[in-house]
């Protein structure tokens, strides 16, 4: 009982964090709500037995990422660009097809959830570090290693990217 | 009444639904991109609640690799609006129409 009240409440956050963070003019701001829609997520990581992603969740995401995207805000000054849309009837449309698409999800997973999670609900994995850690360096060896190359192409592709031409040869 | 995967699954599809909205109506890429972000994550609570309710943990280590990829993409995308702001001044999707015949 305790657990559903809990989720129910977290839920309820979740989503008035993802509305405010679509409604809210300041772009700050906007950054600011999905920073705390991604703690709530983490706290349901924390509640789904996957204390790892969590904290990476936290650290990675609310944290690092969230702080480079209020830093290009604030660097460019971008808070408030915006306005309306330039095609007619361009919201109504999106929150109508949004709907349908919310919708129609529902209906596929609410119709059916027994053929997703099999009865009689299996123990929950361990998430911890080191059982994440040892599946990483074992059975996911070689994924781990191309994700490692990957971050190595982003960390090269930005410094190609952001490099300022009229500053060459400085 | 416990929570079930349904449960996991319904706000999952909401979150993304409403992520899928905000990146339809909103004007600047900054802000879009944010969108981008939430429907990254909503898709990573239901990945993260089927491997807690099929006692797995390959969904958990595919959301790491979710979030490896995730941390590039921002990276990478941020750097090409810094590039883009740059050039045009502006950060507003629907002034950038370059390419447009």
């Amino acid at each position: 009982m305790g657990e559903l009240m809990a989720f129910y409440l977290l839920a309820g956050i979740a989503v008035a964090t993802a509305l405010a963070m679509v409604i809210t003019r300041n772009a700050v701001h906007s950054a600011l709500f999905l920073v705390l829609n991604l703690v709530v997520v983490a706290v349901f990581y924390l509640l789904l037995g996957a204390p790892f992603l969590a904290m990476v969740q936290i650290a990675v995401y609310a944290g690092a990422v969230m702080v480079l995207f209020l830093f290009v805000i604030m660097m460019l000054g971008a808070e408030r660009v915006g306005g309306t849309p330039g095609l007619r009837g361009q919201i109504p449309l999106a929150v109508a097809l949004g709907a349908a698409l919310i919708a129609g999800a529902l209906f596929a997973f609410l119709r059916a959830p027994a053929g997703l999670a099999p009865a009689g609900s299996p123990p929950a994995p361990h998430g911890d570090p080191s059982a994440i850690g040892a599946r990483l360096l074992t059975t996911y060896a070689l994924p781990f290693e191309i994700a490692s190359i990957l971050l190595l192409i982003a960390i090269v592709g930005v410094v190609v990217l952001a490099r300022d031409p009229r500053s060459e040869g400085r | 009444m416990m929570v079930t995967l349904a449960h996991y699954l319904a706000l999952s599809a909401l979150l993304f639904g409403i992520g899928a909205v905000g990146f339809l109506i909103r004007r600047n890429a900054l802000i879009v991109f944010m969108c981008v972000e939430l429907m990254l994550n909503a898709a990573g609570l239901a990945f993260v609640a089927a491997s807690r309710y099929r006692g797995l943990l390959e969904g958990q280590l595919a959301i790491f690799f979710v979030l490896t990829v995730a941390a590039a993409e921002v990276a990478v995308g941020l750097a090409l609006m810094v590039a883009i702001f740059r050039t045009k001044q502006t950060t507003n999707v629907d002034e950038l129409s370059g390419l447009r015949g």
